[in-house]
């Protein structure tokens, strides 16, 4: 025992004096957590962490038998659920664990953005974080059409078919993205491209900011928390209290992905065929149905614009907004409620969840 | 045609044909009335233009009417600038026919082209809206062979029809829309339309069934068919009723055709039975596979392979279902046999299936207890470390 916890110290010795990491281990060690009845949300953001690590890791192992091939993208994937060795796992996780990221990272930005932890001097860390988010409905766009079963198919020819009623930048970027006038294997292979190497490096370097952030300004504190006196404040040092807490969760949250990717496999449907109509059903993935639903019930006309182009607009404008919630964050008396920013927030979820669910019904 | 002053003036007085169509074949290739009935379209005087001197021939009897239509349709001169490979012998085949024979002795009743193809409003025969289109054939033959009065005098059943509608074919052709699927003419020619003979009834079923005929006609019971003159084909199956066949259609029991002529203690009564029971063993099998691999589905599970062996002992079972026209078990078994060890070798492959379902469920309950105890392993680490 003590061998080796004499070996553990000279490894540590010998690292420590070629990348001097003590101060690294003396800021995590003297890096607190406030404690209170909102810790609950400071988890949210690790949750999303965990399941990108999750992404990456079945992402790899997925890369290694999937071929981003019009002709053999469907029976790759067929191949790998049916004959790899845990093929059927990996791929099924990889599905639920991307849908559970994209879930934990709404969660994660609406509490930071109800807890006000937005507010100065963390602008830069929300603004990394929308972009990451804008990031990950990437992933989940161009991750969707890889199997290239029927309904991704028809599904990316409507998103990007949206993206076309764009003016003047609309159908460049269509063909863009499309590779060509229509979607094809060409598509399949820049959706695939951009899945597995534009958006991992952007979302990497981004992410590696936002974190950074996180830990040089530790974690936001609430208002009523700020003003009590610092030995009134319930604290927990973040390693080793705060790490085990958020493994703690992790675990339960892989004990949920695997409890779903092995009791509803996620279904690989008919292989896509763009000679064959469009099915019935064609729906995009659950988060860009609020969306869909709003652009379905725009008319096809609003005054001299079209609707289409409108509804566009309108979610760019919000999105930029949204983005930029700290240079126009409305404060006001404390005292004075609702708190008009509560407001905007509790619409936002309102009409997301109203509109999702409109969506499916219709 | 801009110029046809036929057309202008039956027009202008709207005097038509009845049936008359503006796109008729003949008038979409230029010809107009003068081009069949004569006369000169040129002139606008009614009593030139229609003149026997412009050659003028009025409206044919029906009895002229294949000869009428002969003149340019049995030329192989005119007809090969409108289709180079169209047939010229449907006036010659016609009269080889029932109707042709009929309309010859003076029978004022029977079909000649204009019954079935029109006069004034003729498309050629795939547009759908034609008389003559593959689903419109039993509909137009029924305008005269589904009036019992009109058929009264030949002694002949009105209810082709009827029985065709239910048939296999049938539903093929008029509920399903299956244009490859047999109408009337198939089995009974157009032009030379003649009710198949004793002899020629297999062939005419065979013409799509080809191994069913081959097997049959070299059977011992396509011998004996031929000695005692019977209708291949239609003693077992009907005519125009051809009902999906099932296997029940063979065997010993009351809705066995075998046992018509059959009787317990005879040959044939042994090998019906015989070959029964081979057909009974593969259904059996592919069934239970069937049953297993909709299992396998529902749990969603892999069913490639299972569908791929499936296929192939449904494969066997067609095959052997159609050496049943041998009526030799030692034909039938070595094919039944073969879809048995498919279907069966998908049984083993659904089995497993199964049970790596139940595998990875179990393996999911290790895992979730070993991932549990850690959780709780580390939830009382945190709070001994906070109390402390």
């Amino acid at each position: 025992m003590g061998r080796r916890r004499n070996m553990a110290k000279r490894t540590y010795s010998w690292l420590d004096e070629r990348f001097h990491i003590s101060p690294l281990i003396e800021f995590m060690r003297h890096k607190y957590v406030p404690v209170h009845r909102h810790t609950v949300w400071y988890y949210m953001g690790g949750v999303a962490l965990f399941l990108f690590i999750v992404q990456v890791v079945t992402g790899i192992l997925l890369v290694l038998y999937y071929q981003p091939d019009e002709e053999s993208a469907f029976e790759s994937v067929r191949f790998i659920t049916t004959k790899v060795s845990f093929g059927w796992l990996i791929r099924s996780v990889h599905s639920w664990s991307a849908n559970l990221m994209v879930f934990f990272v709404f969660v994660h930005m609406f509490s930071t953005f109800f807890t006000r932890a937005f507010r100065k001097p963390r602008e830069l860390t929300w603004m990394s974080g929308f972009v990451l988010m804008a990031l990950a409905l990437g992933f989940g766009f161009t991750g969707y059409l890889l199997p290239w079963n029927e309904l991704a198919f028809f599904a990316t020819k409507v998103g990007t078919d949206i993206t076309g009623a764009l003016p003047f930048i609309g159908e460049p970027v269509k063909i863009l993205l499309r590779g060509g006038p229509d979607v094809t294997g060409a598509t399949l292979s820049r959706f695939y491209a951009i899945h597995i190497a534009l958006l991992p490096a952007i979302f990497a370097a981004i992410l590696f900011l936002h974190l950074l952030f996180v830990q040089r300004q530790g974690m936001h504190e609430p208002d009523y928390l700020q003003r009590l006196p610092k030995e009134k404040k319930k604290l927990i040092p973040f390693f080793p209290n705060f790490l085990l807490r958020d493994t703690l969760l992790w675990l339960m949250v892989l004990n949920i992905v695997l409890f779903l990717a092995v009791f509803f496999p996620w279904e690989l449907g008919e292989k896509a065929d763009p000679f064959a109509p469009a099915p019935e059903g064609i729906a995009p993935e659950w988060y860009f149905m609020f969306m869909f639903q709003t652009l379905k019930l725009i008319p096809g006309h609003v005054l001299f614009v079209e609707g289409e182009v409108l509804g566009i607009l309108f979610f760019t404008l919000v999105g930029i907004a949204w983005m930029f919630v700290p240079l126009w964050d409305l404060k006001q008396r404390p005292e004075r409620r609702p708190r008009p920013m509560t407001v905007i927030g509790v619409a936002g979820i309102v009409y997301i969840i109203i509109f999702t669910i409109w969506g499916y019904m219709a | 045609m801009a110029n046809d002053q036929c057309l202008a003036c039956h027009v202008e007085e709207e005097y038509l044909p009845e049936g008359y169509l503006e796109n008729d074949i003949h008038t979409q290739a230029g010809l107009s009335c003068a081009g069949c009935h004569g006369g000169d379209p040129t002139s606008d005087d009614a009593d030139i233009a229609m003149s026997p001197a412009a050659g003028f021939v009025g409206v044919p009897s029906r009895q002229e009417v294949p000869q009428f239509c002969g003149k340019c349709h049995s030329d192989i001169g005119i007809m090969r600038q409108y289709q180079p490979r169209i047939a010229t012998d449907q006036v010659a085949q016609y009269y080889t026919s029932v109707h042709g024979q009929r309309l010859q002795e003076g029978d004022q009743k029977v079909a000649e082209c204009v019954s079935c193809h029109t006069a004034h409003g003729i498309l050629r025969a795939k547009d759908a809206r034609s008389t003559v289109y593959p689903l419109n054939v039993p509909g137009t033959c029924q305008r005269c062979h589904g009036d019992a009065d009109y058929m009264k005098e030949y002694g002949i059943p009105s209810n082709q029809y009827d029985d065709y509608a239910k048939s296999v074919h049938g539903q093929a052709l008029l509920e399903n829309q299956d244009t490859g699927a047999p109408a009337c003419n198939d089995c009974h020619g157009n032009h030379g339309a003649v009710p198949p003979g004793v002899a020629s009834v297999g062939q005419v079923c065979g013409h799509c069934h080809v191994n069913n005929m081959q097997y049959f006609i070299a059977s011992r019971m396509g011998e004996a068919f031929a000695e005692e003159e019977l209708h291949g084909c239609e003693e077992c199956h009907g005519n125009h009723r051809v009902e999906k066949t099932n296997d029940d259609m063979i065997g010993t029991s009351d809705k066995s055709v075998c046992v018509d002529c059959h009787a317990e203690g005879d040959p044939g009564y042994e090998v019906a039975k015989t070959i029964r029971a081979q057909l009974a063993k593969l259904t059996q099998s592919y069934d239970k596979a069937i049953a297993r691999q909709s299992e396998v589905q529902r749990i969603g599970m892999d069913d490639v392979d299972i569908g791929y062996l499936l296929r192939e002992a449904h494969q066997s079972l067609i095959q052997a279902r159609t050496l049943v026209h041998t009526f030799d078990p030692e034909k039938v078994a070595p094919k039944t046999e073969e879809g048995v060890v498919k279907a069966d070798e998908a049984l083993v492959a659904a089995v497993a299936q199964i049970k790596e379902h139940k595998v990875r469920r179990r393996g999911l309950g290790m895992a979730t207890l070993f991932i549990t105890m850690l959780v709780v392993a580390l939830f009382f680490k945190v709070r001994q470390m906070e109390t402390r």
